[in-house]
């Protein structure tokens, strides 16, 4: 009963920071919506007794990737007004194909969903150690191995691009 | 039923104790720091002057609100608000006290205890950090935005090395549950095999609370008062509260993690738990007297080049010593 009128409000409120991802006009506003939308996936997670995932959508999402954002959208942005309508009306046909490939894929995510047969349930698999650190860490480190290292490998990369790209020309 | 309505009383209470708390603890920085300087402080209202944190509260109540004319009001509005809230939420799973039996049954002292307790305190106060760069952006002012700008950078280059700091302790006790760390500190704190990860830990929370040596964020001589220059009455008490409970618990969490929680002989656990906490926050006075402030290009150096090679070296050195006593 108590979960169910939590998934509502974390549904709602995820959906509507999605929608406010798109319709606000303001960077920061936009940035601010999608916090809006990581913080109820990580109710979301929470719900379906995934406790570790929620954390680190929180810590790692909406703690550090878009404090990142937000860092340099106020820094690009100081005394910069944003946009007017005329220039959102110049992009008419672009809003119509990009709600069209929304569309597509909005279906296809249904489709699925239905295909899987998830409907109507709101209950992660219960108890165990499932969701926990320890579970987590163990699938990371054997099922998974390949795929984690080579992420390690791609940060790495992109780590030392950065310092490549940042280093002073002499 | 019963637990939600525990749970929102063990909020309440918790909630008015941490705001007492900050109240005592703005007296007790003035005297402390008066006494440092050879002053004798606030001593005109109640004993010892104890009363001065209400006058000081009436004052900014009868405080003209202002908001700048081209501010982004909802944002500017709603900055202090996020850093107050997320600073009484993380201390929400803070153990301060051995369970109590009431009506025949087990009460937590914590508000809500996860077990996956230190991550949870990890992701709200990783959020707090909104409430100051939104009030620097909001309030369409450069020193406001630049002193955001700094606590961003400041707040998350040394966020890392607390996080990996914390790591050591996690892997010496086996777990992330904080009730879990305490019960393993009963024969040893861990500030004894974890020395270092304690004095990295130790540092990075006074830079996590933008405290001096760290207020690079609220420099006077070249910000102002850096994000919250334009922010006035009750709004810029917000902020400062939200300073200040986020000091008890990075000092709750200290003792949680290194100095074994609310153990202690003769004297009741809660008694404990406060003692410890107490020697903390005389520590954040102690370094406010003391240290004059870093400059912003050595306190990142520091953070980057020192603490976090170190803090990764502590950590990789418990995982050794961690796997092979197993």
């Amino acid at each position: 009963m108590l979960s169910s009128v939590v998934f509502w409000i974390a549904a709602v409120l995820a959906v509507s920071g999605a929608l406010g991802v798109v319709t606000t006009r303001n960077p920061v506003h936009t940035a601010l919506s999608l916090v809006l939308t990581m913080l109820s996936l990580g109710v979301l997670f929470l719900l379906l007794h995934a406790e570790f995932l929620a954390v680190v959508e929180v810590l790692v999402y909406a703690g550090a990737v878009m404090v990142l954002f937000l860092f340099v959208v106020t820094l690009l942005m100081a005394g910069v007004k944003p946009p007017k309508e005329e220039h959102h009306l110049r992009l008419a046909y672009q809003t119509l194909i990009a709600g069209l490939f929304g569309l597509i894929l909005f279906v296809l995510v249904l489709h699925s969903v239905v295909g899987a047969g998830w409907v109507g349930t709101l209950a992660g698999p219960q108890g165990g150690s499932f969701g926990s650190i320890a579970s987590f860490g163990t699938a990371l480190f054997t099922r998974y191995l390949l795929p984690f290292e080579l992420t390690a490998v791609v940060l790495l990369v992109a780590v030392i691009g950065v310092v490549v790209l940042g280093r002073e020309q002499e | 039923m019963l637990t939600v309505i525990l749970i929102l009383v063990k909020g309440l209470i918790t909630a008015v104790l941490l705001l007492s708390a900050f109240g005592l603890m703005t007296w007790l920085e003035r005297k402390v720091l008066a006494r440092f300087q050879f002053r004798p402080g606030p001593n005109r209202l109640g004993p010892a002057g104890v009363l001065q944190f209400v006058a000081d509260g009436l004052k900014l109540v009868f405080k003209e609100e202002i908001i700048p004319t081209a501010a982004d009001r909802v944002v500017y509005l709603l900055a202090p608000f996020i850093s107050l809230t997320a600073a009484l939420i993380a201390f929400a799973v803070i153990p301060w006290g051995p369970p109590i039996h009431i009506f025949g049954q087990t009460v937590p002292m914590e508000i809500g205890g996860p077990n996956i307790g230190i991550l949870f305190i990890f992701a709200v106060t990783s959020l707090g950090v909104y409430g100051l760069i939104l009030g620097g952006w909001a309030s369409s002012n450069k020193y406001s935005l630049l002193g955001g700008l700094r606590s961003t950078a400041q707040i998350i280059s040394y966020e890392l090395a607390m996080g990996l700091a914390v790591t050591g302790v996690l892997l010496a006790a086996g777990s992330a549950d904080l009730n879990t760390i305490i019960s393993k500190q009963y024969h040893l704190w861990f500030i004894v095999p974890q020395i270092l990860g304690f004095i990295i830990y130790l540092i990075t929370m006074v830079a996590e609370t933008n405290r001096t040596p760290f207020d690079l964020p609220e420099a006077e001589n070249e910000l102002v008062a850096g994000y919250h220059t334009e922010y006035t009455g009750l709004k810029w008490a917000m902020y400062m509260m939200a300073e200040y409970i986020n000091m008890i618990t990075v000092s709750g969490l200290a003792t949680t993690l290194f100095l074994g929680g609310w153990h202690g002989p003769w004297l009741p656990p809660e008694i404990w738990f406060i003692i410890k906490v107490a020697a903390f926050m005389y520590f954040f006075i102690w370094l406010r007297a003391t240290l004059p402030r870093l400059r912003y290009d050595r306190l990142m150096a520091f953070g980057w080049k020192v603490l976090l090679p170190v803090a990764l070296l502590n950590t990789l050195a418990t995982a050794v010593w961690v796997a092979v006593a197993r």
